[in-house]
């Protein structure tokens, strides 16, 4: 079989997450890429590294930057001159929106967000995450080219060295399609971000008020880490939603996770389960947190916090 | 200004979610409703378009008979219109829910006029599908871009702003257009008395939804199983203190 992934990179830069679908790509055929824009032609060696052996380099003047209409609209075009079996991306904010763009073009089904793929000849079965995680689902994917996404982190990246060549593709694509494209961006500020954070204090609603994350901001600061918390602070006003954690706010992996009065929905759960480990400061023995977390201390945050940030000072005066 | 908002019930976020016995559907004994918690965001924003811009706000779902409370909470926002395509039995697949909403919003349309915009949430809570926004827009030639946490007009165009690992990316769209809206564009506000006495009133237009099948099928639903974790408890209180921080120095992540 054939089966071609669509590569993210932002302006030339890859990004890693392609890469697992890559690697899914491998266990059901022959790999093709494709890339978008000029920006992206130098990621050959790097797809090659990871088993591509064609990557198709789509040039147009409307692919200078990200733009989902015109990546959608490009992508299509190439696809019905190749006809793969199947086409993957990694379900990224880009991946799931350029596949589905692709679907509505072709008027195929999408299937996002897949942990297990059992191509055959007739109906795909597969496996795909719901509810960010909590719950999958066994669908059957009826297509004459199967679209579909590989969860974000279902599949580990993994090289394969091969020796990849290059074709060039040159779509039409409608001038109108310069609406949406990238206009301008506002980078971050440098610096830690929550995604990133090898330390991740997170607070809920036992912390009672926007205050009350004094103690939390300290500790994070004492231990290189960030402040995140959940969707109930956000609901209440105490923070920014850029700081919540969970399946429609962040999810993380730090090396540790305070989650300091957080009860342990499972929509935060899902945010936070890649954590290497979890500590739970909670009064409920019994909260949900305290008994998925890897270590727990049983009390009143409050107390508990400042107790952590005395000690902390006291070693590493 | 017309703005509509799309919208789906789904069992409320927050509880444990079980499935029936047959493996063919969430076990809703116990659950309450709301809409996607992007979609509160997204009838929040389509409530302050209009007060800053005038004209009217409309919200529709397909779903079952019972999502006309999702209809009337949004109403209570300040929602003046709503419509629903009722369906009986399992989820549609995205699809077909797109064809039915696409011919929907047409024939709506084909009486009132356009929508200048055309708000969903980035995915359903559910089941997450990521393309009834971006189906509909493409049936309909508009632009749609997703993800999107910031909103400004501009005259006949829009301005929306959506986060990227690097930053927030900017895109200058031109109306109509449809937006894909994730949480933390805003904080959605409670309904008020008042709003909630409004929402009984509103009429609930029914358009029978049309569609046929698309090719992905639900066959089961099951719970992944719980990783088995023994939590080690550190301790009790502020004296758990010193055991916290021998345990950060043996993880490394004191140095």
């Amino acid at each position: 079989m054939n089966v071609l992934v669509i590569v993210e990179h932002d302006r030339g830069t890859l990004s890693p997450a392609t890469l697992e679908a890559v690697a899914a790509a491998r266990q059901i055929g022959s790999v093709h890429a494709a890339t978008m824009g000029t920006a992206a032609d130098a990621l050959v060696e790097q797809l090659a590294a990871h088993g591509v052996s064609v990557v198709h380099q789509v040039h147009h003047d409307l692919l200078g930057d990200y733009g989902p209409e015109a990546w959608g609209e490009a992508a299509a075009q190439l696809i019905s001159s190749l006809s793969p079996d199947a086409v993957v991306a990694t379900g990224t904010d880009r991946g799931n929106e350029v596949l589905a763009h692709i679907g509505a073009i072709l008027d195929a089904p999408m299937v996002a967000n897949c942990t297990e793929i059992e191509a055959a000849d007739g109906p795909w079965r597969l496996v795909r995450t719901r509810w960010g995680g909590s719950l999958l689902e066994r669908c059957e994917l009826t297509a004459t080219i199967k679209l579909l996404t590989v969860a974000h982190h279902a599949v580990e990246a993994s090289e394969a060295p091969a020796s990849a060549r290059t074709v060039g593709f040159s779509p039409v694509l409608d001038p109108s399609l310069a609406r949406s494209i990238v206009v301008d961006r506002v980078e971050r500020a440098a610096g830690v971000t929550l995604a990133t954070a090898p330390v991740v204090i997170g607070g809920g609603r036992g912390v009672g008020s926007p205050e009350g994350f004094a103690p939390l901001e300290e500790l994070a600061g004492l231990l290189g880490g960030v402040v995140g918390c959940s969707r109930a602070v956000t609901n209440n006003g105490w923070r920014n939603h850029t700081d919540q954690v969970g399946q429609t706010g962040t999810r993380i992996a730090p090396d540790i996770y305070f989650a300091c009065g957080i009860s342990g929905a499972i929509q935060h759960w899902v945010g936070a389960m890649a954590s290497k480990k979890i500590l739970a400061i909670n009064t409920d023995s019994e909260a949900n947190m305290v008994t998925r977390a890897d270590y727990a201390v049983i009390g009143d945050l409050h107390k508990v916090v400042p107790a952590i940030v005395a000690e902390v000072r006291r070693r590493r005066p | 200004m017309r703005v509509l908002v799309c919208v789906k019930r789904v069992p409320a976020p927050g509880a444990r979610i079980n499935i029936t016995p047959d493996g063919q559907a969430v076990d809703t004994a116990f659950l309450g409703f709301a809409m996607s918690p992007h979609e509160e965001c997204a009838v929040e924003a389509a409530v302050q378009l209009v007060e800053q811009h005038g004209g009217e706000a409309t919200v529709l779902t397909l779903g079952p008979a019972e999502a006309d409370e999702q209809l009337r909470y949004a109403a209570s926002l300040g929602v003046d219109k709503a419509v629903l395509l009722p369906i009986v039995g399992p989820d549609w697949d995205p699809q077909r829910t797109a064809r039915a909403i696409g011919d929907a919003i047409t024939a709506i349309e084909a009486v009132d006029g356009a929508f200048d915009v055309i708000l969903f949430g980035n995915e359903s809570a559910d089941s997450g599908g990521f393309q009834v926004g971006i189906r509909v827009a493409r049936a309909l030639a508009r632009p749609v871009v997703n993800g999107i946490k910031g909103i400004e007009i501009h005259g006949a165009s829009l301005r929306a702003g959506r986060e990227a690992d690097a930053g927030m990316e900017v895109y200058d769209l031109p109306m109509p257009v449809v937006l894909g809206v994730k949480e933390g564009i805003n904080l959605p506000r409670y309904p008020t008395l008042k709003g909630r006495l409004a929402s009984k009133k509103v009429a609930v237009a029914q358009v029978p939804p049309t569609g046929e099948q698309g090719g992905q099928r639900m066959v089961t639903l099951w719970q992944p199983a719980e990783q088995a974790s023994a939590t080690v408890i550190l301790g009790n209180g502020p004296e758990a203190a010193a055991a916290v921080v021998d345990l950060l120095e043996e993880l490394g992540v004191l140095k």
